[in-house]
């Protein structure tokens, strides 16, 4: 084995001192063009392979001619017709006075074209710009050109770059595997390259081994396999998490006004999907304002977005709470029909006001495109959605063990006559709760914008789902509400695969119904007199 | 004896609702049939199939107060009752077209030729025979609200709660019927319906008998819910409204009680999509959809909850507004007079229309009352 690989050491050697500039083979350079002006198929193929091992200096040139039927070959010429008409002798690139005669273009079918192809990215495996020749590697891995082994050979002895290296290792071997004349170690040797490499590309690769090959080969490519398998396997995993926090943060984004007004308040306002609606066309109409007034703030939209929504959402809150509520406290199903009626009014008034059709909302820049971590594709939208969920939720805990206005808030949930003795205007109090619980819905709504259709129907998608969520959590504890949302998001991602979409929740809201029976107050419910009420 | 149960404490109000429901069951078709159609008399089939379909709503709208008027269940899933019970009538008149379908296959329906199906699923069997589905239209709703209430009252899941799971089941089962594979028309729903029990869907003849049926089933409905409530399981049913814990601890089996009384709206619930479907000629899972559940709440508010005939009264009242309004210039405002109602009822007529007719009529008999305090809730 020793031996062998000795010898492929020399081999490559060889083909790096052929590669050189001027050292080129003239007879294999004069081969070749012999062979262009033999006008058969098979003859041309070989005479790119030619032009391309022996590194001629205009082998580019020759064979994007080619390519574009502009190269011209007859009895002991062969010359190159630019673009613009002037006539270049192939050999040497200097132009010629005449139009030798005698000349036809050299024809093609699929099969040169594909030869061409390859060769293109066998030229591009000795650009001198790394990236270049990264994606030329990428280019040969896939076509498995075997013709290219030799080019590939050389350019990795030359190569200096440890990612370009890689690369060229990579489609090295993938050529490798299924040439089955390779020595049988450097095909093993190729396997493990591949195993390494470890993608879909890789896994297709491998599988291309032929049928013939030897039991050590085949077992060793089994091996592989199954090991790329089993890593692809805990990617997709991977990602399948991540899509579910994504989603698990838009239900809590969603769900935690609710669990405001509902958990703490016992209020069922069916129009916190309209909230979070509102929110979202306050967005609509601060990136409307600035695109016609101040294009340079694009980027800045959803941050100027963000405190309007919550005030707008926050001040209708607060007069359906002053106009309606207030008159219902104590009949928590009388609250869900007047409130299921304002959630009407309110998408008819924005279906009259704006149309019936999506609104489009733009993404800024920092919110747009996507990052790759191994396998895993994260979107810089569901990334910053994530975060700014957090931070809502954070902000939200703060003001309510911190601030006074939560303290109050807190005492009256927790008994309303005595807060009322104490002298807190529980009146005050509630319209503020429900203000902030509808605030939060109208941040919802500009997180909503960025990967949602803005339309009157935005807040009913939202609604059922934001109860579950709330219900499963147990009423009155955020922190319920958090994990909740977070476990109904990746449960729902992770049965989508096997489920599919719609039955995977089915399957969730039946779970739901299920499991409110075994704890009718959900994961985390209140302890003490409290419950009763 | 069993019309001294139904008939028993029969009200004034209860003897109007029967006879104008009667009235209108008989007049109605025979003002269609008999009278000629230039004569100002002249019912048109059109609109009564329109009014058939809000009898339907009636029952749909009394089988609800039953469970909320009475017992304090607010289910806002009885849409998925009412459809269920479509559906076994879908499925009967689906397999009564036979032959006659755009592919011609005797047994299959044409969705599932068009969506390549070999052979009819187990489900469907059984369906071209009209009395197992009829049996089914009462058997599907009946047997989910059973399940269903079994699970949700025996583990005390009550108030808004209960509201929110039921509303769950409903869009669980919205999103399943959406489903091709599930074997029932998917998106599409069922329709192209051709015969009931042998007679044209279509003809005037059949919608008058079909008319005529709606209002027999809805007094049917109307006197069993009666029954029930002024019976003595019915005080124990009010008494459950009123302080569950308190029924609890006298002895009485609160779930049972619940559960009989969810389970029988349920049927009638049924019963009323199943005279809905052929009247309207199709049904489709947005009938599922939680949204119409809710609106069928709202019925039951605005005729007076508690009082079954003001659950009728509501539901006909209502929809002739929508049918009203939709139909004219006014369209685009539809929503926000049905939202308004929604406010204007649950704030200042929480007894409905006739809950608050029946307040100003006893003010004017007994003026100024003296102030008896009403006792405070129980718990």
């Amino acid at each position: 084995m020793r031996i062998v690989s000795c010898l492929l050491r020399m081999i490559a050697l060889a083909t790096l001192l052929a590669l050189q500039p001027g050292v080129a083979s003239a007879q294999g350079a004069d081969e070749a063009f012999t062979r262009l002006g033999a006008d058969s198929f098979s003859d041309t193929n070989r005479a790119i392979e030619l032009l391309i091992v022996n590194a001629h200096p205009q082998a580019a040139a020759i064979i994007e001619a080619l390519a574009a039927g502009r190269l011209l070959a007859g009895a002991g010429a062969v010359v190159i017709k630019t673009t613009d008409g002037k006539i270049l002798d192939a050999r040497t690139g200097s132009a010629l006075a005449a139009e030798p005669a005698g000349l036809a273009p050299v024809r093609l079918n699929n099969g040169v074209r594909r030869t061409i192809q390859g060769a293109l990215g066998g030229l591009g495996l000795l650009n001198p710009d790394p990236a270049k020749r990264i994606s030329a590697a990428e280019a040969v891995f896939k076509s498995r050109d075997v013709a290219l082994l030799p080019v590939l050979e050389g350019a990795i002895a030359k190569e200096t770059d440890a990612k370009a290296k890689a690369a060229l290792r990579q489609a090295q071997a993938a050529i490798l595997v299924a040439k089955s004349d390779a020595p049988p170690f450097d095909r093993i040797a190729a396997i493990d390259v591949l195993r390494e490499r470890g993608d879909q590309d890789a896994l297709a690769t491998l599988r291309s081994l032929p049928a013939d090959s030897s039991p050590a080969l085949k077992e060793a490519q089994g091996r592989a396999v199954s090991a790329i398998e089993g890593k692809l396997a805990l990617w997709r995993a991977g990602q399948n998490l991540w899509y579910g926090l994504s989603l698990g943060s838009v239900l809590l984004l969603a769900a935690i006004g609710l669990a405001i007004t509902f958990g703490v308040m016992g209020v069922i306002n069916m129009a916190h999907g309209e909230m979070v609606m509102l929110g979202a066309y306050t967005t609509f109409i601060v990136q409307e304002v600035i695109r016609t007034r101040f294009p340079g703030l694009f980027d800045y939209s959803l941050l100027i977005a963000v405190p309007l929504a919550f005030m707008v959402a926050g001040l209708v809150g607060i007069a359906i709470e002053r106009g309606v509520i207030r008159f219902l406290y104590g009949r928590p199903l009388e609250t869900l029909l007047a409130t299921w009626g304002i959630s009407l009014i309110l998408q008819q008034a924005v279906r009259t006001a704006f149309g019936p059709t999506n609104r489009e909302v733009g993404a800024p820049n920092f919110m747009s495109g996507a990052v790759e971590i191994g396998q895993l594709a994260i979107t810089w939208n569901r990334l910053w959605i994530i975060v700014f969920a957090g931070l809502v939720f954070a902000a939200l805990l703060a003001i309510l063990k911190l601030t006074p206005i939560g303290l109050q808030m807190r005492a009256v949930t927790q008994n309303r006559r005595m807060a009322s003795a104490m002298g807190i205007r529980t009146g005050r109090v509630d319209a503020l709760t429900f203000g902030l619980g509808s605030g939060v819905a109208g941040l919802a709504g500009v997180a909503l914008s960025q990967i949602d259709n803005v339309s009157p129907n935005l807040g009913q998608s939202y609604i059922i789902d934001s109860f579950m969520v709330v219900v499963f959590g147990g009423v009155g504890n955020l922190w319920g509400t958090l994990i909740s949302a977070m476990t109904l998001g990746v449960a729902n991602k992770l049965l989508e695969p096997y489920a599919g979409a719609v039955l995977g929740k089915i399957a969730l809201l039946v779970f739901i119904i299920l499991f409110i029976q075994k704890r009718p107050r959900g994961l985390f419910a209140l302890k003490g007199r409290a419950v009763e009420a | 004896m069993i019309s001294r149960f139904l008939l028993q404490n029969m009200d004034k109000r209860g003897y109007a609702f029967l006879a104008i429901v009667a009235a209108i069951g008989i007049l109605v078709p025979l003002l269609n049939l008999a009278v000629p159609a230039g004569s100002p008399l002249h019912v048109p089939t059109s609109t009564m199939s329109l009014w058939g379909k809000y009898l339907c709503y009636a029952l749909l709208a009394i089988s609800l107060d039953l469970v909320w008027g009475y017992c304090g269940i607010l289910s806002l899933g009885h849409g998925a009752f009412f459809a269920l019970g479509g559906y076994a009538m879908g499925m009967y008149l689906m397999r009564q077209i036979g032959s006659r379908g755009t592919y011609g296959n005797p047994i299959l329906p044409d969705f599932m030729v068009f969506l390549n199906w070999q052979e009819l699923p187990w489900y469907w069997y059984g369906f071209s025979s009209f009395p197992f589905a009829m049996l089914m239209v009462l058997l599907a709703p009946g047997l989910l609200a059973f399940i269903f209430g079994w699970f949700a009252f025996r583990s005390r899941v009550t108030g808004v709660y209960l509201s929110i799971i039921t509303q769950a089941l409903t869009y669980a089962l919205l999103l399943a019927f959406f489903r091709n594979d599930m074997g029932f028309g998917g998106n599409n729903g069922l329709t192209d319906f051709k015969d009931i029990l042998g007679f044209n869907v279509q003809a005037q003849a059949t919608r008058a008998a079909l008319f005529s049926m709606t209002c027999v089933m809805l007094i049917a409905g109307f006197l069993i819910a009666r029954g029930i409530v002024v019976s003595k399981l019915g005080k124990v049913v009010i008494a459950i409204r009123d302080a569950e814990s308190r029924t609890r601890f006298l002895g009485y089996r609160v779930d049972r009680f619940k559960l009989f009384v969810f389970t029988v709206s349920a049927c009638m619930a049924g019963v009323a999509g199943a005279l809905y479907v052929p009247q309207v000629g199709i049904i489709n899972p947005s009938e599922f959809a939680p949204a119409n559940s809710i609106e069928t709440v709202i019925w039951v508010a605005v005729g007076g909850r508690g009082t079954l005939v003001g659950a009728a009264l509501g539901a006909v009242v209502v929809n002739y507004a929508k049918t009203v309004f939709t139909s004219g210039f006014m369209a685009p405002y539809w929503l926000f007079a049905l939202g308004a109602l929604f406010v204007f009822v649950t704030i200042f007529m929480p007894k409905g229309i006739l809950g608050t007719a029946q307040q100003l009529w006893e003010k004017r008999r007994k003026p100024a009352p003296t102030a008896t305090p009403e006792p405070a809730p129980a718990e």
